[in-house]
């Protein structure tokens, strides 16, 4: 019984984390039609922003709250770089900006801080646990679970009470239409890229505060699952998103918990042919974006 | 009557190699109601969105309140004073009908003026206060081509751009929004109402231009217009 909890926890925790990065393409694909191939190194950006201000003596929220910070200006400024000049162009041009700007900031990591891991020592107590009755929990999965519930209810109410909420709401639907009640589409596109450097930034604060490092690839993996949780959940819906992250993630946590370790090699196979069984069912994922009428 | 708020001088839209619309001139007066007219495809839509910023102009010039905005963010024009409810209304469905008129709101500066402007909107289209927070995907055409002329005047236009506002609604429908638009010109508003429904949109016009193929066919007196019957036959279908 404790062991299914604590599995429960992983998997929470774990599809969390997809779920906030699967949020962070979301709401850009939403607005933009970008499916935004560099959304990873703007995690590990958020991850090298925690160890660089760790290493110049921050204390440890300090750290973390850098980490977003740099994370949302890495954000701000791809957008402000490479997408505002490709605005408008076709999905495929703007996917492979974004690999090219992937690339460009991979090499930067690797030639100007390090191409191993390079540590993050955050206090022990964090990567200790705790027990709650016969379960033991991990404080690195309470944190992240903690993280990604604010980000989400912060993320609902900003979208459902602010003005700019609705506007982002409103672009999803009709950018253009937008733009012609006199809504700057620069500020509407700027906001979405924030949001998701936030989001990628909480993403890199758990990660990283699990996993002890940061490497040029940390963000890498992560954000694969998480465009997968974006196609599974049903692309540019945002509550998909969540849906396809927690899915992703719990089908990972159970395949590696359950499956007897002769089959362990072929965890991402198995988990990924779940993912295709449910969008043969479902092709236009688990719950569908709005604005269909758009292709 | 009086000065122009929009000029149209020989205005070009392209779309790859489809000219869409070729030398259009057109003028809206201070207090005048344009209206422009012609057949599915003369150009009447491609005219109106070049004119708000968001079909490329391939040449000619747009003039606002006689400033020049040819080439200019659909944001800039808007923000001088232009309002657009678009061809198919373009309501956003997933929103309430509150927050739809409230991203409208969001070139006004102060708070509590966009609050009032919102209170008195749904004043004058009751409708829309006894749904305001239903979604407005699921209000009918009528009501949506309400909410989309209401989100217009949030930002209290001078001169107002309706795009096919009778388009696909019930007679007594068309009849309430051809009202709406002559209680708007006559609170002032200057207005260039694009229009399939040529007979109704003549009665309330003060200048007439009839678009065929993308060009000019004819322009002039709307009563004029009303009574040439080989031009209504080959150009208006009515």
């Amino acid at each position: 019984m404790d062991f299914v909890v604590q599995q429960l926890i992983n998997a929470i925790s774990l599809g969390g984390v997809y779920a906030m990065l699967a949020l962070g393409l979301a709401i850009v694909f939403s607005i933009v039609r970008l499916i935004n191939f560099a959304h990873g190194d703007i995690m590990t950006f958020g991850g090298y922003g925690i160890f660089l201000s760790l290493a110049f003596g921050m204390p440890p929220l300090g750290a973390l709250a850098i980490g977003i910070g740099a994370a949302v200006v890495m954000a701000l400024a791809m957008e402000r770089a490479a997408f505002r000049a490709m605005r408008g162009a076709d999905v495929v041009a703007l996917l492979i900006t974004s690999f090219a700007v992937s690339e460009i900031l991979k090499v930067l990591f690797q030639n100007t801080i390090s191409p191993r891991p390079v540590p993050i020592s955050l206090p022990a107590a964090w990567s200790s646990s705790y027990r709650i009755g016969d379960v033991v929990i991990g404080v690195g999965p309470t944190i992240s679970i903690v993280v990604a519930l604010i980000s989400l209810a912060g993320l609902t109410l900003f979208l459902r009470r602010t003005t700019t909420g609705m506007a982002m709401r409103a672009a999803a639907e009709d950018f253009e239409m937008l733009r012609l009640l006199g809504v700057r589409a620069n500020r509407v596109v700027a906001t979405a890229f924030a949001i998701s450097g936030v989001l990628a930034g909480a993403a890199a604060v758990v990660w990283t505060a699990q996993r002890g490092s940061v490497d040029p690839m940390m963000g890498f993996f992560p954000v694969l699952k998480a465009f997968i949780a974006t196609v599974l959940g049903g692309l540019g819906s945002l509550g998909g998103a969540v849906l396809g992250g927690l899915v992703v993630g719990a089908l990972e946590v159970m395949t590696q918990a359950f499956l007897p370790d002769a089959l362990s090699p072929y965890r991402d196979a198995i988990v990924l042919a779940c993912v295709i069984a449910a969008l043969l069912l479902r092709p236009d994922g688990l719950l569908p974006a709005r604005s269909g009428a758009r292709s | 009557m009086g000065d122009a708020v929009l000029e149209v001088e020989e205005l070009d839209v392209r779309y790859g190699q489809v000219h869409a619309v070729r030398g259009v001139s057109l003028t809206v007066t201070q207090g005048g109601v344009t209206a422009l007219l012609g057949a599915n495809g003369a150009g009447k839509t491609s005219t109106v969105m070049a004119v708000a910023g968001v079909r490329p102009v391939a040449s000619g010039t747009v003039r606002i309140f006689g400033q020049d905005v040819t080439g200019r963010t659909p944001e800039d024009i808007i923000r001088s004073g232009v309002a657009i409810s678009a061809e198919g209304r373009r309501i956003f469905a997933s929103l309430s009908v509150e927050e739809n008129l409230k991203v409208a709101g969001n070139v006004v500066a102060n708070a509590d003026a966009e609050a009032e402007r919102r209170a008195k909107l749904m004043e004058r289209f009751p409708i829309l206060g006894q749904r305001r927070r239903q979604l407005a995907g699921l209000l009918s055409g009528g009501e949506q081509q309400m909410l989309a002329v209401a989100r217009a005047l949030m930002s209290a236009p001078r001169l107002l751009l309706l795009d096919e506002p009778s388009l696909g609604l019930a007679p007594q429908m068309v009849d309430r929004i051809f009202d709406i638009v002559e209680e708007l010109r006559d609170e002032g508003i200057s207005i260039l109402l694009v229009e399939q429904n040529a007979t109704l949109a003549l009665q309330v016009a003060s200048h007439a231009v009839v678009l065929a193929n993308g060009s000019v066919a004819a322009s002039g007196d709307p009563e004029a217009i009303a009574r040439d019957t080989v031009l209504r036959e080959a150009y208006l279908a009515a």
